[in-house]
Protein backbone atom coordinates (compact mmCIF):
# COMPACT_ATOMS: atom_id res chain seq x y z
CA UNK A 1 0.00 0.00 0.00
CA UNK A 2 2.39 2.53 1.21
CA UNK A 3 4.73 2.20 -1.85
CA UNK A 4 1.99 1.89 -4.58
CA UNK A 5 1.19 5.50 -2.83
CA UNK A 6 4.99 6.53 -2.59
CA UNK A 7 4.98 5.25 -6.70
CA UNK A 8 1.62 6.98 -7.40
CA UNK A 9 2.95 11.12 -6.00
CA UNK A 10 6.20 10.56 -7.31
CA UNK A 11 4.15 9.88 -10.82
CA UNK A 12 2.35 13.18 -9.87
CA UNK A 13 5.50 15.19 -8.77
CA UNK A 14 7.45 14.09 -12.57
CA UNK A 15 3.78 14.77 -14.20
CA UNK A 16 3.37 18.10 -12.86
CA UNK A 17 6.47 18.70 -14.59
CA UNK A 18 5.16 17.60 -17.69
CA UNK A 19 2.21 19.67 -17.19
CA UNK A 20 4.36 22.88 -16.76
CA UNK A 21 6.16 22.63 -20.28
CA UNK A 22 2.52 21.38 -21.92
CA UNK A 23 0.79 24.26 -20.64
CA UNK A 24 3.47 26.46 -22.28
CA UNK A 25 2.68 25.18 -25.49
CA UNK A 26 -1.30 25.31 -25.03
CA UNK A 27 -1.13 29.30 -24.49
CA UNK A 28 0.40 29.93 -27.28
CA UNK A 29 -0.97 27.49 -29.45
CA UNK A 30 -4.44 28.76 -27.72
CA UNK A 31 -3.93 31.78 -28.62
CA UNK A 32 -1.81 32.38 -32.28
CA UNK A 33 -2.41 29.01 -33.68
CA UNK A 34 1.24 28.38 -33.72
CA UNK A 35 2.88 24.88 -32.38
CA UNK A 36 5.79 26.56 -30.56
CA UNK A 37 7.93 23.61 -31.35
CA UNK A 38 10.63 25.81 -29.11
CA UNK A 39 9.04 25.40 -25.62
CA UNK A 40 11.76 23.22 -24.97
CA UNK A 41 14.31 25.34 -26.05
CA UNK A 42 12.66 28.50 -23.69
CA UNK A 43 12.78 26.20 -20.67
CA UNK A 44 16.34 25.37 -21.54
CA UNK A 45 17.42 29.26 -22.02
CA UNK A 46 15.49 30.48 -18.73
CA UNK A 47 17.07 27.84 -16.86
CA UNK A 48 20.05 28.73 -18.28
CA UNK A 49 19.53 32.08 -17.32
CA UNK A 50 18.60 31.59 -14.32
CA UNK A 51 21.36 29.49 -12.92
CA UNK A 52 23.89 31.81 -13.93
CA UNK A 53 22.50 35.02 -12.70
CA UNK A 54 22.06 33.24 -9.57
CA UNK A 55 25.54 32.43 -9.84
CA UNK A 56 26.75 35.85 -11.26
CA UNK A 57 24.74 38.02 -8.59
CA UNK A 58 27.02 37.22 -5.45
CA UNK A 59 30.21 37.01 -7.39
CA UNK A 60 29.61 40.70 -8.70
CA UNK A 61 27.86 42.16 -5.58
CA UNK A 62 29.10 40.36 -3.06
CA UNK A 63 25.62 39.11 -1.67
CA UNK A 64 25.87 36.70 0.30
CA UNK A 65 22.24 35.69 0.90
CA UNK A 66 21.00 32.70 -1.30
CA UNK A 67 17.47 33.29 -1.74
CA UNK A 68 18.02 36.84 -2.40
CA UNK A 69 20.38 36.42 -4.65
CA UNK A 70 18.24 33.78 -6.32
CA UNK A 71 15.27 36.32 -6.28
CA UNK A 72 17.00 38.14 -8.01
CA UNK A 73 18.24 36.02 -10.21
CA UNK A 74 14.58 35.10 -11.06
CA UNK A 75 13.37 38.50 -11.98
CA UNK A 76 16.12 39.08 -14.26
CA UNK A 77 15.83 35.44 -16.09
CA UNK A 78 12.27 36.59 -16.49
CA UNK A 79 12.97 39.76 -18.34
CA UNK A 80 15.32 38.01 -20.31
CA UNK A 81 12.22 36.15 -21.13
CA UNK A 82 10.09 38.88 -21.87
CA UNK A 83 13.12 40.25 -24.20
CA UNK A 84 13.28 36.74 -25.96
CA UNK A 85 9.20 36.82 -26.38
CA UNK A 86 9.36 40.38 -27.49
CA UNK A 87 12.05 39.64 -29.90
CA UNK A 88 10.48 36.40 -31.42
CA UNK A 89 6.97 38.24 -31.85
CA UNK A 90 8.77 41.13 -33.22
CA UNK A 91 11.66 40.02 -35.81
CA UNK A 92 9.40 36.34 -36.81
CA UNK A 93 6.30 35.83 -35.65
CA UNK A 94 4.73 39.25 -37.43
CA UNK A 95 6.06 38.34 -40.70
CA UNK A 96 3.92 35.61 -40.41
CA UNK A 97 0.81 35.88 -39.80
CA UNK A 98 -2.07 34.32 -41.86
CA UNK A 99 0.73 31.59 -42.76
CA UNK A 100 0.49 27.85 -42.84
CA UNK A 101 0.60 25.65 -40.07
CA UNK A 102 3.62 24.00 -41.19
CA UNK A 103 5.51 27.45 -41.87
CA UNK A 104 5.17 28.47 -38.59
CA UNK A 105 6.21 24.88 -37.49
CA UNK A 106 9.50 25.39 -39.37
CA UNK A 107 9.38 28.84 -38.14
CA UNK A 108 9.08 27.74 -34.36
CA UNK A 109 11.91 24.63 -34.96
CA UNK A 110 14.35 27.41 -36.40
CA UNK A 111 13.94 29.35 -32.74
CA UNK A 112 14.45 25.92 -31.31
CA UNK A 113 17.82 25.71 -32.66
CA UNK A 114 18.70 29.71 -32.29
CA UNK A 115 17.99 29.42 -28.83
CA UNK A 116 19.65 26.33 -27.66
CA UNK A 117 22.64 27.78 -29.27
CA UNK A 118 22.49 31.13 -28.13
CA UNK A 119 21.92 29.85 -25.06
CA UNK A 120 25.08 28.57 -24.56
CA UNK A 121 26.83 31.35 -26.09
CA UNK A 122 25.81 33.64 -23.78
CA UNK A 123 25.29 31.59 -20.80
CA UNK A 124 28.28 29.13 -21.15
CA UNK A 125 27.83 25.10 -22.38
CA UNK A 126 28.46 23.28 -19.12
CA UNK A 127 26.30 21.88 -16.57
CA UNK A 128 24.78 24.38 -13.88
CA UNK A 129 22.78 23.82 -10.86
CA UNK A 130 20.72 25.75 -9.32
CA UNK A 131 20.21 26.00 -5.74
CA UNK A 132 16.63 27.61 -4.62
CA UNK A 133 17.86 26.48 -1.06
CA UNK A 134 15.13 23.49 -0.96
CA UNK A 135 15.57 20.55 1.22
CA UNK A 136 16.70 17.07 0.18
CA UNK A 137 16.03 14.95 2.59
CA UNK A 138 12.68 12.97 2.13
CA UNK A 139 9.64 13.21 4.62
CA UNK A 140 7.78 11.01 6.60
CA UNK A 141 4.27 10.71 6.56
CA UNK A 142 1.46 8.96 7.47
CA UNK A 143 3.71 7.11 9.81
CA UNK A 144 1.04 6.28 12.24
CA UNK A 145 -1.54 5.52 9.58
CA UNK A 146 -0.48 2.47 8.08
CA UNK A 147 2.70 0.45 8.22
CA UNK A 148 6.00 1.79 6.91
CA UNK A 149 4.69 5.37 6.51
CA UNK A 150 5.37 7.58 3.60
CA UNK A 151 8.07 8.72 1.98
CA UNK A 152 7.50 11.74 0.34
CA UNK A 153 10.70 14.26 -0.81
CA UNK A 154 10.47 17.49 0.37
CA UNK A 155 11.69 18.74 -2.69
CA UNK A 156 8.74 17.43 -5.13
CA UNK A 157 6.44 19.15 -2.63
CA UNK A 158 7.66 22.36 -2.79
CA UNK A 159 7.88 22.24 -6.19
CA UNK A 160 4.14 20.98 -6.46
CA UNK A 161 3.52 23.84 -4.39
CA UNK A 162 5.11 26.38 -7.11
CA UNK A 163 3.26 24.78 -9.56
CA UNK A 164 -0.25 25.13 -8.05
CA UNK A 165 0.43 28.49 -7.39
CA UNK A 166 1.77 29.37 -10.95
CA UNK A 167 -1.38 27.64 -12.38
CA UNK A 168 -3.64 29.63 -9.81
CA UNK A 169 -1.85 32.96 -10.90
CA UNK A 170 -2.53 32.20 -14.56
CA UNK A 171 -5.90 31.27 -14.01
CA UNK A 172 -6.85 34.77 -12.11
CA UNK A 173 -4.74 36.46 -14.70
CA UNK A 174 -6.69 35.12 -17.51
CA UNK A 175 -10.42 35.04 -15.96
CA UNK A 176 -10.55 38.37 -13.50
CA UNK A 177 -8.38 40.87 -15.91
CA UNK A 178 -8.82 42.41 -19.13
CA UNK A 179 -6.05 41.30 -20.30
CA UNK A 180 -6.93 37.80 -20.06
CA UNK A 181 -10.01 38.39 -21.21
CA UNK A 182 -8.41 40.13 -24.28
CA UNK A 183 -6.27 36.77 -24.44
CA UNK A 184 -9.19 34.38 -24.24
CA UNK A 185 -11.07 36.63 -27.04
CA UNK A 186 -7.94 36.24 -29.33
CA UNK A 187 -7.51 32.53 -29.05
CA UNK A 188 -11.68 32.43 -30.02
CA UNK A 189 -11.63 34.83 -32.97
CA UNK A 190 -8.79 36.81 -34.36
CA UNK A 191 -10.79 38.90 -36.55
CA UNK A 192 -13.47 39.84 -34.02
CA UNK A 193 -11.30 40.54 -31.49
CA UNK A 194 -9.95 42.78 -33.74
CA UNK A 195 -13.03 44.71 -34.70
CA UNK A 196 -13.13 45.37 -31.09
CA UNK A 197 -9.97 47.31 -30.82
CA UNK A 198 -7.87 44.36 -29.20
CA UNK A 199 -4.10 44.70 -30.68
CA UNK A 200 -3.51 41.23 -31.78
CA UNK A 201 0.04 41.23 -31.70
CA UNK A 202 0.53 43.11 -28.33
CA UNK A 203 -1.37 40.05 -27.52
CA UNK A 204 0.66 37.81 -28.67
CA UNK A 205 4.11 39.55 -26.85
CA UNK A 206 2.02 38.96 -24.02
CA UNK A 207 1.13 34.76 -24.48
CA UNK A 208 4.80 34.49 -25.39
CA UNK A 209 6.06 36.61 -22.37
CA UNK A 210 3.59 34.16 -20.13
CA UNK A 211 4.86 31.18 -21.67
CA UNK A 212 8.36 32.71 -21.54
CA UNK A 213 7.57 32.82 -17.38
CA UNK A 214 5.70 29.24 -17.43
CA UNK A 215 9.10 28.20 -19.04
CA UNK A 216 10.93 29.92 -16.60
CA UNK A 217 9.55 28.32 -13.75
CA UNK A 218 9.90 24.74 -15.09
CA UNK A 219 13.04 25.30 -15.99
CA UNK A 220 13.60 26.29 -12.35
CA UNK A 221 12.42 23.42 -11.03
CA UNK A 222 13.74 20.79 -13.35
CA UNK A 223 16.94 22.58 -13.40
CA UNK A 224 17.17 22.39 -9.29
CA UNK A 225 16.33 18.29 -9.68
CA UNK A 226 18.50 17.30 -12.80
CA UNK A 227 21.04 20.22 -13.14
CA UNK A 228 20.69 22.75 -15.91
CA UNK A 229 22.02 21.48 -19.22
CA UNK A 230 21.78 20.73 -23.14
CA UNK A 231 19.50 17.83 -22.39
CA UNK A 232 16.91 20.30 -21.16
CA UNK A 233 15.80 20.85 -24.13
CA UNK A 234 14.47 17.62 -24.60
CA UNK A 235 11.93 17.83 -21.92
CA UNK A 236 9.46 19.41 -24.63
CA UNK A 237 9.99 15.87 -26.34
CA UNK A 238 8.38 14.50 -23.50
CA UNK A 239 5.48 16.98 -23.32
CA UNK A 240 4.38 16.43 -26.30
CA UNK A 241 2.59 13.30 -25.77
CA UNK A 242 0.82 15.56 -22.89
CA UNK A 243 -0.55 18.19 -24.88
CA UNK A 244 -2.01 15.29 -27.60
CA UNK A 245 -3.31 13.85 -24.85
CA UNK A 246 -5.03 16.70 -22.73
CA UNK A 247 -6.06 18.52 -26.13
CA UNK A 248 -4.04 21.36 -28.01
CA UNK A 249 -6.24 24.15 -26.52
CA UNK A 250 -7.36 23.52 -23.22
CA UNK A 251 -5.42 24.64 -19.89
CA UNK A 252 -6.95 21.71 -18.16
CA UNK A 253 -6.07 19.54 -20.16
CA UNK A 254 -2.58 20.32 -20.11
CA UNK A 255 -2.36 19.91 -16.39
CA UNK A 256 -4.28 16.76 -16.14
CA UNK A 257 -2.78 15.27 -19.01
CA UNK A 258 0.27 15.52 -17.41
CA UNK A 259 -0.46 14.32 -14.21
CA UNK A 260 -2.14 11.05 -16.25
CA UNK A 261 1.53 10.36 -18.33
CA UNK A 262 3.36 11.14 -14.90
CA UNK A 263 1.16 8.89 -13.10
CA UNK A 264 1.16 6.33 -15.71
CA UNK A 265 5.18 6.20 -16.51
CA UNK A 266 5.74 5.57 -12.72
CA UNK A 267 3.28 2.60 -12.32
CA UNK A 268 3.58 0.78 -15.27
CA UNK A 269 6.95 1.00 -15.16
CA UNK A 270 6.99 -0.15 -11.56
CA UNK A 271 4.15 -2.77 -11.66
CA UNK A 272 3.90 -4.10 -15.45
CA UNK A 273 7.91 -3.49 -15.95
CA UNK A 274 9.04 -6.51 -14.74
CA UNK A 275 7.06 -8.55 -17.01
CA UNK A 276 8.18 -7.27 -20.16
CA UNK A 277 11.97 -6.28 -19.02
CA UNK A 278 11.37 -2.63 -17.92
CA UNK A 279 12.34 0.51 -20.05
CA UNK A 280 8.70 1.28 -20.14
CA UNK A 281 8.42 4.99 -18.62
CA UNK A 282 10.49 5.43 -21.63
CA UNK A 283 7.65 4.85 -24.43
CA UNK A 284 4.57 4.83 -22.43
CA UNK A 285 3.72 8.45 -23.22
CA UNK A 286 4.05 7.86 -26.98
CA UNK A 287 2.01 4.83 -26.81
CA UNK A 288 -0.96 6.69 -24.86
CA UNK A 289 -0.81 9.40 -27.12
CA UNK A 290 -1.25 7.40 -30.38
CA UNK A 291 -4.23 5.54 -28.95
CA UNK A 292 -6.10 8.49 -28.10
CA UNK A 293 -5.04 9.78 -31.45
CA UNK A 294 -6.87 6.71 -32.35
CA UNK A 295 -9.88 7.29 -30.87
CA UNK A 296 -10.19 10.67 -29.84
CA UNK A 297 -7.68 13.23 -32.27
CA UNK A 298 -8.96 16.08 -30.23
CA UNK A 299 -7.40 14.84 -27.30
CA UNK A 300 -9.47 14.23 -24.02
CA UNK A 301 -10.32 18.25 -23.37
CA UNK A 302 -9.41 19.43 -26.51
CA UNK A 303 -12.21 21.55 -28.93
CA UNK A 304 -13.26 19.09 -31.88
CA UNK A 305 -12.81 21.03 -34.87
CA UNK A 306 -15.71 20.21 -37.31
CA UNK A 307 -15.24 21.50 -41.16
CA UNK A 308 -17.91 21.79 -43.47
CA UNK A 309 -17.04 20.80 -46.72
CA UNK B 1 -38.88 58.06 -38.38
CA UNK B 2 -39.23 61.66 -39.66
CA UNK B 3 -39.06 63.36 -36.56
CA UNK B 4 -35.84 62.39 -35.73
CA UNK B 5 -33.06 64.96 -36.50
CA UNK B 6 -30.34 63.65 -38.92
CA UNK B 7 -27.34 65.70 -38.58
CA UNK B 8 -24.32 66.60 -40.71
CA UNK B 9 -22.12 63.94 -42.75
CA UNK B 10 -20.08 61.96 -40.05
CA UNK B 11 -18.67 58.98 -42.70
CA UNK B 12 -17.81 59.97 -45.86
CA UNK B 13 -16.44 57.62 -48.18
CA UNK B 14 -14.89 59.26 -51.72
CA UNK B 15 -14.01 57.21 -54.76
CA UNK B 16 -13.07 53.82 -53.42
CA UNK B 17 -12.02 51.46 -55.34
CA UNK B 18 -11.18 47.85 -54.60
CA UNK B 19 -9.73 44.84 -56.58
CA UNK B 20 -7.92 41.57 -55.45
CA UNK B 21 -5.83 40.49 -58.46
CA UNK B 22 -7.73 41.01 -61.06
CA UNK B 23 -11.49 41.15 -59.48
CA UNK B 24 -12.62 44.10 -58.81
CA UNK B 25 -14.66 44.26 -55.75
CA UNK B 26 -15.73 47.60 -56.05
CA UNK B 27 -15.19 50.11 -58.76
CA UNK B 28 -14.97 54.14 -57.54
CA UNK B 29 -17.77 53.82 -55.08
CA UNK B 30 -18.66 57.41 -53.20
CA UNK B 31 -21.54 57.42 -50.28
CA UNK B 32 -21.81 60.14 -47.22
CA UNK B 33 -23.50 58.75 -44.47
CA UNK B 34 -24.85 61.25 -41.99
CA UNK B 35 -25.43 61.35 -38.05
CA UNK B 36 -28.37 59.26 -36.07
CA UNK B 37 -29.51 58.14 -39.78
CA UNK B 38 -30.00 54.69 -40.69
CA UNK B 39 -27.97 54.22 -43.90
CA UNK B 40 -28.72 50.42 -45.99
CA UNK B 41 -25.88 49.14 -48.35
CA UNK B 42 -28.21 46.71 -50.50
CA UNK B 43 -26.78 44.79 -53.60
CA UNK B 44 -26.97 40.89 -55.16
CA UNK B 45 -24.45 38.59 -53.91
CA UNK B 46 -21.27 39.23 -54.97
CA UNK B 47 -22.48 43.02 -55.61
CA UNK B 48 -19.19 44.35 -53.33
CA UNK B 49 -21.24 44.91 -50.01
CA UNK B 50 -18.92 43.27 -47.42
CA UNK B 51 -15.94 44.48 -49.15
CA UNK B 52 -17.66 47.93 -48.31
CA UNK B 53 -18.03 47.13 -45.04
CA UNK B 54 -14.20 45.79 -44.42
CA UNK B 55 -12.96 48.65 -46.23
CA UNK B 56 -14.37 51.27 -43.24
CA UNK B 57 -13.53 48.81 -40.97
CA UNK B 58 -10.22 48.81 -42.10
CA UNK B 59 -9.97 44.70 -42.63
CA UNK B 60 -9.36 45.73 -46.40
CA UNK B 61 -7.11 48.07 -47.75
CA UNK B 62 -8.70 49.82 -51.14
CA UNK B 63 -6.63 51.01 -53.38
CA UNK B 64 -7.90 54.13 -53.84
CA UNK B 65 -10.20 56.29 -52.22
CA UNK B 66 -10.00 57.99 -48.89
CA UNK B 67 -12.50 57.45 -46.10
CA UNK B 68 -13.43 60.61 -43.59
CA UNK B 69 -14.36 60.31 -40.26
CA UNK B 70 -15.82 63.10 -37.99
CA UNK B 71 -13.56 65.33 -40.36
CA UNK B 72 -10.90 63.24 -40.39
CA UNK B 73 -9.74 61.72 -43.71
CA UNK B 74 -7.84 58.31 -44.49
CA UNK B 75 -6.52 56.67 -47.25
CA UNK B 76 -7.00 53.33 -45.16
CA UNK B 77 -8.46 52.25 -41.98
CA UNK B 78 -6.50 50.32 -39.22
CA UNK B 79 -9.05 47.94 -36.99
CA UNK B 80 -7.75 48.96 -33.74
CA UNK B 81 -8.10 52.64 -34.96
CA UNK B 82 -11.49 52.38 -35.90
CA UNK B 83 -13.00 50.27 -32.76
CA UNK B 84 -11.08 53.57 -30.63
CA UNK B 85 -12.44 56.04 -33.17
CA UNK B 86 -15.85 54.62 -32.21
CA UNK B 87 -16.58 52.39 -35.65
CA UNK B 88 -18.05 48.96 -34.42
CA UNK B 89 -19.36 46.12 -36.48
CA UNK B 90 -21.29 42.55 -36.03
CA UNK B 91 -20.30 39.91 -38.51
CA UNK B 92 -22.29 38.20 -41.06
CA UNK B 93 -20.69 34.37 -40.11
CA UNK B 94 -21.18 34.95 -36.45
CA UNK B 95 -17.49 35.90 -34.96
CA UNK B 96 -17.96 35.20 -30.98
CA UNK B 97 -15.96 33.87 -28.86
CA UNK B 98 -17.32 30.66 -28.60
CA UNK B 99 -15.77 29.66 -25.34
CA UNK B 100 -17.26 32.28 -23.51
CA UNK B 101 -20.06 33.64 -21.40
CA UNK B 102 -22.48 35.84 -23.13
CA UNK B 103 -21.30 38.34 -20.19
CA UNK B 104 -17.90 37.80 -21.21
CA UNK B 105 -18.76 38.08 -24.52
CA UNK B 106 -19.92 41.67 -24.62
CA UNK B 107 -17.44 42.82 -21.88
CA UNK B 108 -14.46 42.31 -23.83
CA UNK B 109 -16.36 45.37 -26.24
CA UNK B 110 -15.52 47.35 -22.77
CA UNK B 111 -12.02 46.23 -23.00
CA UNK B 112 -10.44 49.24 -24.83
CA UNK B 113 -11.98 51.26 -21.71
CA UNK B 114 -10.76 49.55 -18.91
CA UNK B 115 -7.91 51.59 -17.78
CA UNK B 116 -6.76 50.32 -14.35
CA UNK B 117 -3.53 48.39 -13.72
CA UNK B 118 -3.39 44.58 -14.53
CA UNK B 119 -2.25 44.08 -10.94
CA UNK B 120 -5.23 45.61 -9.44
CA UNK B 121 -7.85 43.84 -11.59
CA UNK B 122 -6.27 40.21 -10.39
CA UNK B 123 -6.30 41.22 -6.82
CA UNK B 124 -9.75 43.31 -7.30
CA UNK B 125 -8.63 46.06 -5.64
CA UNK B 126 -10.18 49.47 -4.84
CA UNK B 127 -10.40 51.69 -8.30
CA UNK B 128 -9.52 48.82 -10.34
CA UNK B 129 -12.70 47.15 -8.48
CA UNK B 130 -15.06 49.92 -9.00
CA UNK B 131 -14.03 50.47 -12.72
CA UNK B 132 -15.20 46.58 -13.36
CA UNK B 133 -18.04 47.62 -11.87
CA UNK B 134 -18.87 50.11 -14.10
CA UNK B 135 -18.09 48.31 -17.34
CA UNK B 136 -20.05 45.75 -15.70
CA UNK B 137 -23.43 48.05 -14.85
CA UNK B 138 -22.99 49.38 -18.36
CA UNK B 139 -22.85 45.36 -20.02
CA UNK B 140 -25.75 44.53 -17.68
CA UNK B 141 -27.83 47.54 -19.59
CA UNK B 142 -27.03 45.87 -22.85
CA UNK B 143 -28.13 42.64 -21.70
CA UNK B 144 -31.21 44.33 -20.65
CA UNK B 145 -31.94 45.99 -23.89
CA UNK B 146 -31.08 42.81 -25.77
CA UNK B 147 -33.39 41.38 -23.74
CA UNK B 148 -31.10 37.96 -23.00
CA UNK B 149 -31.08 38.22 -19.58
CA UNK B 150 -31.53 34.63 -18.72
CA UNK B 151 -28.60 33.48 -20.77
CA UNK B 152 -26.41 35.54 -19.07
CA UNK B 153 -23.74 32.81 -17.77
CA UNK B 154 -24.22 30.36 -20.92
CA UNK B 155 -21.12 29.82 -23.47
CA UNK B 156 -22.60 31.72 -26.35
CA UNK B 157 -21.72 28.46 -28.49
CA UNK B 158 -24.66 26.90 -26.67
CA UNK B 159 -27.48 29.11 -27.97
CA UNK B 160 -29.41 29.49 -30.70
CA UNK B 161 -28.57 31.08 -34.06
CA UNK B 162 -30.88 34.22 -33.35
CA UNK B 163 -29.93 34.86 -29.60
CA UNK B 164 -25.96 34.33 -30.64
CA UNK B 165 -26.68 37.60 -33.28
CA UNK B 166 -27.84 39.69 -30.18
CA UNK B 167 -25.12 39.10 -28.41
CA UNK B 168 -22.92 39.90 -31.52
CA UNK B 169 -25.02 42.79 -31.92
CA UNK B 170 -24.55 43.51 -27.79
CA UNK B 171 -20.86 43.36 -27.78
CA UNK B 172 -20.43 46.13 -30.78
CA UNK B 173 -22.56 48.55 -28.68
CA UNK B 174 -20.55 47.84 -25.40
CA UNK B 175 -18.13 49.89 -27.24
CA UNK B 176 -20.68 52.92 -27.04
CA UNK B 177 -19.90 53.45 -30.92
CA UNK B 178 -20.65 56.57 -32.96
CA UNK B 179 -21.51 54.07 -35.79
CA UNK B 180 -21.84 50.53 -35.72
CA UNK B 181 -21.20 48.68 -39.04
CA UNK B 182 -23.92 45.86 -39.07
CA UNK B 183 -23.13 42.94 -41.82
CA UNK B 184 -26.59 40.89 -43.18
CA UNK B 185 -27.84 41.25 -39.32
CA UNK B 186 -31.29 39.17 -40.54
CA UNK B 187 -29.32 36.56 -42.27
CA UNK B 188 -30.34 33.63 -41.87
CA UNK B 189 -33.46 34.11 -39.47
CA UNK B 190 -36.75 32.97 -39.75
CA UNK B 191 -39.37 36.19 -39.75
CA UNK B 192 -39.90 36.70 -36.10
CA UNK B 193 -36.14 36.92 -35.52
CA UNK B 194 -36.07 39.39 -38.36
CA UNK B 195 -38.79 41.14 -36.19
CA UNK B 196 -36.67 41.43 -33.11
CA UNK B 197 -33.85 42.35 -34.57
CA UNK B 198 -35.58 45.28 -36.84
CA UNK B 199 -36.49 46.35 -33.60
CA UNK B 200 -33.23 46.51 -31.34
CA UNK B 201 -31.76 48.32 -34.59
CA UNK B 202 -34.88 50.74 -34.55
CA UNK B 203 -33.91 51.20 -30.75
CA UNK B 204 -30.36 51.35 -31.36
CA UNK B 205 -30.57 53.63 -33.46
CA UNK B 206 -33.49 55.86 -31.55
CA UNK B 207 -32.16 55.36 -27.79
CA UNK B 208 -28.40 55.48 -28.32
CA UNK B 209 -28.12 57.96 -31.04
CA UNK B 210 -26.11 55.28 -33.02
CA UNK B 211 -25.59 55.95 -36.36
CA UNK B 212 -26.15 52.87 -38.42
CA UNK B 213 -24.62 51.36 -41.51
CA UNK B 214 -25.95 47.75 -42.66
CA UNK B 215 -26.03 45.66 -45.46
CA UNK B 216 -28.15 43.57 -46.48
CA UNK B 217 -30.04 41.89 -49.21
CA UNK B 218 -33.43 41.20 -47.95
CA UNK B 219 -35.38 44.91 -49.45
CA UNK B 220 -38.58 44.60 -47.53
CA UNK B 221 -36.07 44.72 -44.30
CA UNK B 222 -34.07 47.45 -45.47
CA UNK B 223 -37.50 49.59 -47.26
CA UNK B 224 -39.05 49.69 -43.88
CA UNK B 225 -36.33 50.84 -41.88
CA UNK B 226 -33.75 52.74 -43.62
CA UNK B 227 -33.41 56.52 -44.38
CA UNK B 228 -30.95 56.30 -47.56
CA UNK B 229 -30.08 53.45 -49.37
CA UNK B 230 -27.04 52.70 -51.62
CA UNK B 231 -27.48 49.86 -54.03
CA UNK B 232 -24.48 48.23 -55.55
CA UNK B 233 -24.31 45.94 -58.25
CA UNK B 234 -21.09 44.41 -59.44
CA UNK B 235 -18.99 46.66 -57.19
CA UNK B 236 -20.49 49.62 -58.54
CA UNK B 237 -22.87 51.79 -57.24
CA UNK B 238 -26.38 51.94 -59.56
CA UNK B 239 -28.64 54.00 -57.01
CA UNK B 240 -28.65 56.26 -53.53
CA UNK B 241 -31.35 57.42 -51.91
CA UNK B 242 -34.33 57.22 -50.21
CA UNK B 243 -36.29 54.04 -49.82
CA UNK B 244 -39.01 55.43 -52.22
CA UNK B 245 -36.47 56.79 -54.54
CA UNK B 246 -34.64 53.31 -54.97
CA UNK B 247 -37.84 51.62 -55.61
CA UNK B 248 -38.14 53.21 -58.55
CA UNK B 249 -35.31 53.58 -59.94
CA UNK B 250 -35.28 51.41 -63.31
CA UNK B 251 -31.62 50.31 -63.26
CA UNK B 252 -32.17 49.11 -59.62
CA UNK B 253 -35.28 47.39 -60.38
CA UNK B 254 -33.43 45.22 -63.56
CA UNK B 255 -30.28 44.49 -61.09
CA UNK B 256 -31.36 43.72 -58.25
CA UNK B 257 -35.02 42.72 -59.00
CA UNK B 258 -34.63 41.06 -62.28
CA UNK B 259 -36.36 42.96 -65.38
CA UNK B 260 -39.27 41.07 -64.87
CA UNK B 261 -40.44 43.36 -62.47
Amino acid sequence: MGFFLETLIGGLMAGMLYSLVALGFVLIFKASGVFNFAQGAMVLFAALAMARFAEWIPAWTGLDNLLLANLIAFVLAGAVMFAVAWLIEYLVLRHLVNQEGATLLMATLGITYFLDGLGQTIFGSDIYKIDIGMPKEPLMLFDSVFEGGLLVSQEDLIAAGISAALVAMLTVFFQKTSTGRALRAVADDHQAAQSIGIPLNRIWVIVWCVAGVVALVAGMIWGSKLGVQFSLSAVALRALPVVILGGLTSVPGAILGGLIIGVGEKLSEVFLGPYVGGGIEIWFAYVLALVVLLFRPQGLFGEKIIDRV
Amino acid sequence: MSDKRIGDVILDVKNISLAFGGVKALTDISFDVREHEIRAIIGPNGAGKSSMLNCINGVYTPQTGTISFRGQTFDHMDSRQVAEMGIARTFQNLALFKGMSVLDNIMTGRNLRIKSNILLQALRIGPAEREEMQHRAYVEHIIDFLEIQAHRKTPVGQLPYGLQKRVDLGRALALEPKVLLLDEPMAGMNVEEKQDMCRFILDVNDEFGTTVVLIEHDMSVVMDISDRVVVLDYGKKIGDGTPEEVRNNPEVISAYLGTSH
